[in-house]
């Protein structure tokens, strides 16, 4: 990069950002307070980096803690100077308090900083105007996974808490029988399947310990199986009101008389349990409390309990009452309460790893010219959501977005910058309506029918009604094999023909007999061609994991 | 129990298997056993309806030998012929073979017809007029007649149109006629209007009148669809052949012919509006046809494109970590999938995490990728849809485009005047590099110029595909061993 030799590293860019640059922005990778092993930028994602064009300056030690030294980062084409005088600054959290004031107008800040919890910082850096970027502000919608940092450091949370607890946990996880006598495994449960929950019950799982998990959204389920976990379903009298479908990809806070029976549940669970992950968080609500001290003091001495809440809900604590933020709590009867609030920051290179490639995913997104040019598109859904602050306003919280996975049965507050809105669903009564005046008109169609014609009608009706349903969810890969033998099935229409053959009714000496001979022909190629060739493609789909079934095949 | 109950009851037997066939297809596990269950239905159906020709109670075949050995003879050339076309043909003949298909199904849905219009209204005074007429069901036939002929003749027709079309034997580009679709909607009047005149006066003039105006309607419907939409009319084809069987199934009275041809029809046209949906389409445009290319606003698409040597992708590939390919009828036209799928197999070795992108509509017929890929024994769960793919482009190091073109256009996300717009695309352009495997600069079947070709990222492979993924195949083990 030769540009590098004739700019200095950390002079401002000359002129505004809005016309045309030459060379790329210029961006700047803080070190992070004590305490914040993690950093924004890796040697690999500088690489990136400067790939889409721009200029890197990394804080001098920025990356130590994880890792990376400040070589490695020269040798990724990066200069280590000051940061903040970069047109866009990398960091984890926010800008520290007394770094705030070398901010200066026009800047980008990208970072994590909670802005359901932090209005005072939104304004301050608005006042300034500074541009916020907030990554826990990511919508969760399939585009944006690649950007996903709360997903990102959550599975990481949710590994490290496994280890934590296994590191206080006096036992192996896994059972095992040896001539020293038997060792039972350990009992886990994992207190919500989101991404922390799902990573803790792999983690937990693979130590081989007998993994439960609970949830109040009921279609983890399987996200929880697939995984070796048992999903514990909190007992439902109407049976709807635990179903919680979840429209933005999050749990919401449950109803009194939920928590009354997920405590139940926990009450009744948590005696022969020895070690407990909690990750109930709700984005901008205090966490719910799902363990009380009733509770803990029923559990064995030596269990050990993670509370990766701790310290967000209403007094301080989190999903465990008397769990306190960052510190190790042993209770009465010797339960030992872990409350770490920086278990990501426990995997400092991993996480920024990670978090990193969150940061270029989401610079990739926001440089479409690849060319070191920081573009906001506010018509794009993902970068409307991230833009906490901008042009000296605070333009936090964005319009909602929908997640592509939830049903659109709900209609969404009309969103200004939704790209392409869904089709709003129909109105149920305009549907209903519409089906009552279609069934109208088929019975008295059907009734003008001569009664012979009935029964025919009826089973044709069903027919079509069957054929819709039995192919509903047909795999992509078989559409052919598919369409070949529902070809095949219409050669039927050689029953017809045979049935003609011949017809004692047949007053034109042969004619129709001949005709329906040339049609018996040719529905009979369909038919046995259409078979032919069917069996000939399905004995070709092989699966890369059972090549032996390959053999048995060709039969 | 009578010989006839026996059939009634095999035909119920039958009719269950179909449903199981359907079913049994639409999961890899089960389709094999789902073909097994159709063959049965059909063997079933056609002993069945043997016996009931053959049956002398009811002065059947038995009485006639000479029809009977006819029939069997008949069976036999068929089955002969159809089971060699499945033997011989390759693999990606498959459509045009399919499309082909149809049409004899459409053709023989003419002839049922037309007998039956020998057999009860050109022939007012026999044994079965004289029955129908009895039941008050005289009125309907006429009618059937009418509606078994239309639908068969535009069956038979469309299906020769695509079969033209796919197998290049006549221009695929989309026939424009001025006003067609007032030619459409005048031949659908000119059907009703013969219909309405044949069931109050059965006579020669409607049916012939009906006929002709159907086999042109069939034609025409087809030859306005642009080669890229085939797929869908493949499909839309099949459909139709379903609901051809099901006239005459109404026709003849007999319940096998109506349950099967609407579990076709209503499935085939199911299938199409999946395949619709997937492209953006408007299913009623199908169905009417004439959905192809329209006159383009796009914006003319100007830049330099880049070249690349097979060495050089070879080289790319091997310090690749992650590789997705996304095949189209490039592929399939240059007998590219063994080479792609040994390529596969090298770079799997080597720990290159490949992966295959199939859009919906890729290739000539739904599905037609997936399944030269299964011939060249690519394994199927690396063989991805379009949506499981897609966000993974963005943080994929290489993407190979062989032989795909509208389906990888970045015009259809970004270019609102292009003709395309709208239709979800493969976004390959995201991926690090991409090499895009063609044989010249020249357009896709939409007719569209392609600006993923001029993208930074973008270099152009150009030759016949199947030499090139050699090429690049004889040039990997070279590079590994740096």
């Amino acid at each position: 990069m030769t540009e590098q030799d004739v700019l200095e590293p950390g002079t401002p860019q000359a002129g505004g950002s809005t016309e045309e640059v030459a060379v790329g922005q210029l961006i700047g990778v803080v070190r992070e307070r004590e305490g914040e092993p993690r950093v924004a930028a890796t040697p690999d994602s500088v690489r990136a980096l400067v790939r889409l064009g721009y200029r890197v300056v990394v804080e001098a030690d920025a990356g130590t803690r994880a890792g990376f030294a400040d070589a490695a980062y020269r040798e990724a084409g990066a200069e280590v100077g000051d940061p903040l005088a970069a047109d866009v600054v990398l960091s984890l959290g926010a800008p520290e308090a007394g770094r705030a004031d070398g901010l200066r107008e026009g800047q980008t800040w990208i970072g994590l900083l909670a802005p359901a919890l932090s209005p005072d910082l939104l304004t301050d850096l608005a006042g300034r105007g500074v541009t916020a970027l907030s990554m826990d502000a990511v919508p969760r919608i399939s585009r944006a996974q690649s950007m996903d940092v709360l997903s990102s450091m959550a599975n990481i949370a949710g590994y490290r808490a496994v280890i934590e607890a296994a590191h206080e946990f006096g036992r192996f996880f896994t059972g095992q029988v040896t001539a020293a006598g038997k060792v039972p495994p350990a009992q886990v449960l994992v207190a919500g399947a989101g991404v922390a929950g799902l990573a803790a019950i792999g983690a937990a799982g693979s130590l081989g310990a007998v993994v439960r998990a609970t949830d109040p959204r009921p279609e983890v389920a399987d996200q929880v199986a697939s995984l070796g976990g048992e999903y514990l379903a909190v007992p439902d009298p109407s049976s709807n009101q635990a179903a919680q479908v979840s429209s933005d990809g999050y749990a919401k806070e449950m109803s009194d008389d939920y928590n009354a029976r997920a405590a139940a549940l926990y009450a009744d669970t948590l005696p022969g349990v020895d070690v407990v992950v909690t990750t109930a968080l709700i984005p901008g609500r205090p966490a719910p409390r799902l363990i009380t001290a009733e509770m803990l003091a029923t559990m064995a001495p030596g269990s050990v309990v993670v509370d990766m809440a701790a310290g967000t809900a209403t007094d301080g604590g989190g999903n465990v009452e008397g769990s306190r933020p960052g510190e190790r709590v042993v209770t009465e009867n010797g339960v030992v309460l872990l409350g770490y609030t920086d278990l990501p920051a426990r995997l400092p290179q991993q996480a920024s790893r990670l978090y990193a490639t969150n940061l270029v995913n989401l610079l990739t997104l926001l440089t479409p010219g690849k060319d070191g040019a920081l573009a906001l598109d506010h018509e794009d859904v993902v970068q409307r959501a991230v833009t906490v602050t901008q042009d000296g306003a605070v333009t936090w919280p964005p319009p909602p977005v929908q997640v592509s996975a939830a049903p659109a049965a709900a209609p969404a507050a009309p969103a200004p910058v939704e790209p392409a809105p869904e089709k709003a669903p129909a109105d149920p009564r305009r549907r209903v309506a519409g089906i009552a005046v279609a069934g109208l008109v088929l019975l008295l169609v059907l009734a003008a029918a001569p009664a012979a014609l009935l029964p025919h009608l009826t089973v044709f009706a069903l027919a079509v009604v069957v054929g819709f349903y039995v192919i509903g969810h047909v795999h992509h890969a078989l559409h052919t094999p598919l369409m070949s033998v529902t070809n095949a099935i219409s050669g039927i229409i050689v029953v017809g023909a045979l049935l003609q053959v011949g017809h004692p009714g047949d007053s034109t000496p042969g004619l129709v007999g001949a005709v329906a001979l040339v049609a018996v022909l040719l529905a009979s190629i369909n038919v046995f061609g259409g078979f032919a060739v069917t069996r000939r493609m399905l004995a070709m789909f092989t699966r890369s994991d059972a090549p032996a079934s390959q053999k048995g095949s060709h039969r | 129990m009578t010989l006839t109950s026996l059939a009634l009851a095999a035909y119920v037997v039958a009719a269950l298997l179909f449903v199981l066939a359907l079913s049994g297809l639409s999961k890899h596990e089960t389709a094999r056993r789902g073909n097994g269950f159709g063959m049965a239905g059909i063997a079933l159906a056609l002993v069945a309806t043997l016996a009931l020709a053959i049956n002398p109670d009811t002065d059947g075949l038995a009485t006639r030998p000479g029809w009977l050995v006819g029939v069997l003879v008949a069976v036999a050339v068929g089955a002969s012929i159809g089971l060699w076309r499945a033997r011989v043909v390759e693999m990606t003949g498959m459509p045009e073979l399919i499309a082909l298909l149809h049409s004899f199904v459409g053709l023989a849905a003419v002839a049922v017809g037309w007998n039956g219009y020998l057999l009860v209204e050109a022939d007012p005074e026999g044994a079965e007029t004289r029955l129908l007429d009895a039941e008050g069901l005289l009125g309907i036939h006429h009618a059937e007649v009418v509606i078994g002929v239309f639908i068969g003749a535009v069956t038979f027709t469309g299906s020769i149109v695509a079969f033209l079309k796919l197998s290049a034997r006549i221009r695929s580009s989309p026939l424009v006629l001025p006003g067609k679709h007032v030619l459409n909607a005048t031949a659908l009047a000119v059907l009703v209007a013969c219909t309405i005149w044949f069931t109050v006066a059965p006579a020669l003039a409607p049916l012939v009148i009906a006929t002709v105006v159907a086999l042109a309607l069939g034609w025409h419907l087809v030859a306005s669809i642009g080669g890229g939409d085939m797929p869908v009319v493949v499909s839309m084809l099949n459909s139709y052949s379903g609901w051809a069987a099901a006239a005459s199934g109404f026709l003849l009275e007999n319940d096998l012919l109506i349950v099967t041809g609407a579990l076709v029809g209503s499935s085939g046209a199911y299938l199409s509006y999946l395949m619709c949906t997937a492209m953006n389409r408007s299913f009623v445009s199908v169905i009417l046809g004439g959905f192809g290319a329209v006159a383009s606003t796009s914006a003319a698409v100007e830049g330099e494109h880049t070249e690349v040597s097979a060495a050089d992708v070879a080289e790319l590939l091997s310090e690749a970590s992650s590789v997705v390919i996304t095949p189209g009828y490039g592929m399939a036209v240059a007998q590219a999938q063994y080479p792609v799928a040994e390529l596969t197999r090298a770079l799997r070795e080597r720990g290159v995490d490949v992966r295959f992108g199939i859009h919906p509509v890729a290739g000539r017929l739904p599905g037609h990728m997936n399944v030269l890929l299964a011939e060249a024994k690519v394994p199927y769960d690396v063989v991805l849809e379009m949506d499981e793919v897609n966000d993974d482009l963005a943080s994929t190091d290489v993407v190979l485009v062989i032989g795909a073109n509208d389906t990888v256009n970045p015009a259809a996300a970004e270019d609102p005047g292009s003709p395309i717009a709208g239709m979800p695309v493969l976004r390959v352009w995201e991926a690090g590099r991409v090499i895009v495997f063609k044989r010249s600069m020249a357009v896709g079947y939409a007719g569209v110029q392609n600006p993923l070709f001029f993208r930074e990222n973008a270099d152009m492979l150009f030759g016949d595909a199947k030499e090139r993924v050699s090429d690049i195949l004889a040039a990997l083990p070279a590079t590994s061993s740096r």
